[in-house]
């Protein structure tokens, strides 16, 4: 436990990350899942920071949670939402993003609908960046939360039998999935209409962890440990891949669906559900569903992250040389 | 930090002797153990904090409450500390509502870290006291703070520190007074 990272300056993507750098992380949220039983939850920890929120994308929940995790760490935060923004009226998102640096905050939490802004945001600001979701490509505080609901549920990361069901092809929160329990040996079972299934998703693993992609229901299920449930994201798509009514057919994951998979496998959603779409609410109520624990965590690991990045001197980060922004 | 050794204040019987005794004077000056609990200060008020209470239960044949307390959220200090700490969680698994408790730490010296541990303990509720036991009282205070159980004090000047080796944190036992080499 005596690892201490190089110190992180941005958290962009899963991808580029050790699995011993995830494992720090998923321990220093533990303190912050602590306080949560407290009675008084407000910590003077990060008192005179700001957090920015930069939210170009609709978003209620990791809103609320990145909100929440800085004002119970003492910080303040400053908000942009993309329906009442400048952006409507033609900003550019470089411009936004300066304007919202202008009023200094000491970092800025962002969701965007194109993959790679925040990176493109990051390279460019001094302040550290955290990325929320952006596109199709990551959503790293997500997958972190799963990971430390499967630690804290079944003991360890290592090893199990993963089963994601849904529209893989557009979810940020799969690929965040994928690339980090990976890093710890689990094997995949991608489940969904063909159509939502690309191949390309095989070269996400770390080398020698197998990727099956399999489009029958309660065969991907069997000898799963854990079932990774995606909504489907009617807002994404021009047409969906299937008919609603179809999908419910094939891929719903209902209580009986379920007992293809091992007993007691754990049933993972990131929200929202849709109770009678992709989740029957039979098992989105059971013992196995860790979906209010998944929200729980979400606030310790992302009171984690804000301390880790910002927990620190008010100079400029060290580990993000300004000299080496691009301009 | 290159440090240079001066002086060893307090061999490992010295550290034993020191803390039966504060186990003693805590249940002589109380009357009792009723209500009380001890809590921990990370990292080496632990093992204190845990020697104190086993003491306890040899005089008074009570099992004391032992809750440890990491202070790292409630530091006043973070802006000035490099590289970034890691986090411990704290556990006190019992109530601190109307308890009697006694913080325990190895060194008194600004008492800063004490403001931030009584910072934490009433986040968890409301004691009804509060009071401090410390290995070593070594002077400096830059706020109002003030140790009611007192292993040893010791003057000491700005540039010396007082290390405190415990067998449960550093597999070895005792206590030097160390000079800061510049």
């Amino acid at each position: 436990m005596d690892i201490v990272p190089d110190r992180f300056s941005d958290l962009l993507a899963i991808e580029p990350l050790k699995a011993a750098e995830i494992a720090f992380l998923l321990d220093q949220s533990v303190p912050f899942q602590e306080i949560q039983r407290h009675p008084l939850k407000k910590l003077a920890t990060l008192r005179g920071k700001t957090v920015g929120l930069a939210f170009f994308e609709a978003s209620t929940r990791t809103r609320i949670s990145f909100g929440t995790a800085a004002s119970r760490l003492g910080a303040d935060v400053m908000q942009l939402q993309a329906e009442s923004s400048s952006l409507k009226k033609g900003e550019s998102l470089l411009d936004t993003v300066r304007t919202l640096d202008a009023m200094k905050p000491d970092c800025i939490v962002m969701r965007h609908a194109s993959s790679g802004a925040p990176e493109f945001v990051a390279s460019r600001l001094e302040i550290p960046v955290i990325n929320a979701g952006d596109g199709t490509h990551e959503h790293p505080t997500q997958a972190l939360l799963d990971a430390l609901t499967i630690r804290d549920r079944l003991g360890r990361l290592e090893g199990w039998n993963v089963t994601i069901v849904g529209d893989i092809l557009h979810s940020r929160v799969a690929r965040s999935d994928i690339h980090l329990l990976s890093k710890f040996g689990c094997r995949f079972t991608l489940c969904g209409p063909a159509m939502w299934l690309p191949r390309e998703l095989e070269n996400l693993t770390t080398e020698g962890v197998p990727i099956r992609r399999e489009t029958n229901l309660e065969e991907s299920l069997s000898g799963a440990d854990i079932v990774i449930v995606l909504r489907v994201q009617q807002e994404r798509l021009h047409e969906p891949a299937l008919p609603l009514d179809e999908y419910i057919l094939l891929y719903q994951l209902t209580a009986e669906r379920l007992r293809n998979a091992r007993p007691g496998a754990l049933v993972l959603h990131p929200g929202p559900m849709i109770r009678g779409l992709e989740i029957d609410p039979v098992v989105a109520d059971s013992p196995q569903s860790c979906v209010l624990e998944q929200v729980t965590n979400g606030l310790a690991v992302r009171m984690a992250i804000l301390f880790e990045l910002i927990g620190h001197g008010s100079d400029a980060n060290p580990a993000k040389d300004p000299a080496h922004a691009a301009s | 930090m290159p440090t240079l050794e001066k002086s060893q204040l307090m061999s490992a019987t010295e550290i034993d002797r020191t803390l039966q005794r504060l186990a003693h004077e805590i249940v002589e000056r109380r009357g009792g153990t009723v209500n009380l609990a001890l809590i921990g200060v990370r990292r080496r008020g632990v093992p204190l904090a845990q020697r104190i209470a086993h003491a306890m239960r040899a005089i008074d044949g009570v099992d004391v409450p032992v809750g440890t307390l990491d202070i790292t959220l409630y530091r006043d200090d973070l802006s000035m500390v490099a590289p970034q700490p890691v986090l411990q969680s704290s556990e006190i698994p019992f109530t601190v509502d109307d308890k009697d408790l006694i913080l325990v730490d190895d060194v008194l010296y600004t008492g800063r870290t004490i403001r931030a541990a009584m910072n934490g303990l009433f986040d968890l509720g409301r004691p009804r006291r509060v009071q401090l036991c410390v290995l070593i009282d070594r002077g400096h205070r830059e706020l109002p703070i003030e140790a009611a159980f007192i292993g040893r004090t010791v003057q000491t000047s700005d540039t010396e520190i007082i290390e405190v080796r415990l067998a449960e944190v550093d597999q070895e036992e005792r206590v030097m007074l160390v000079d800061r080499v510049s």
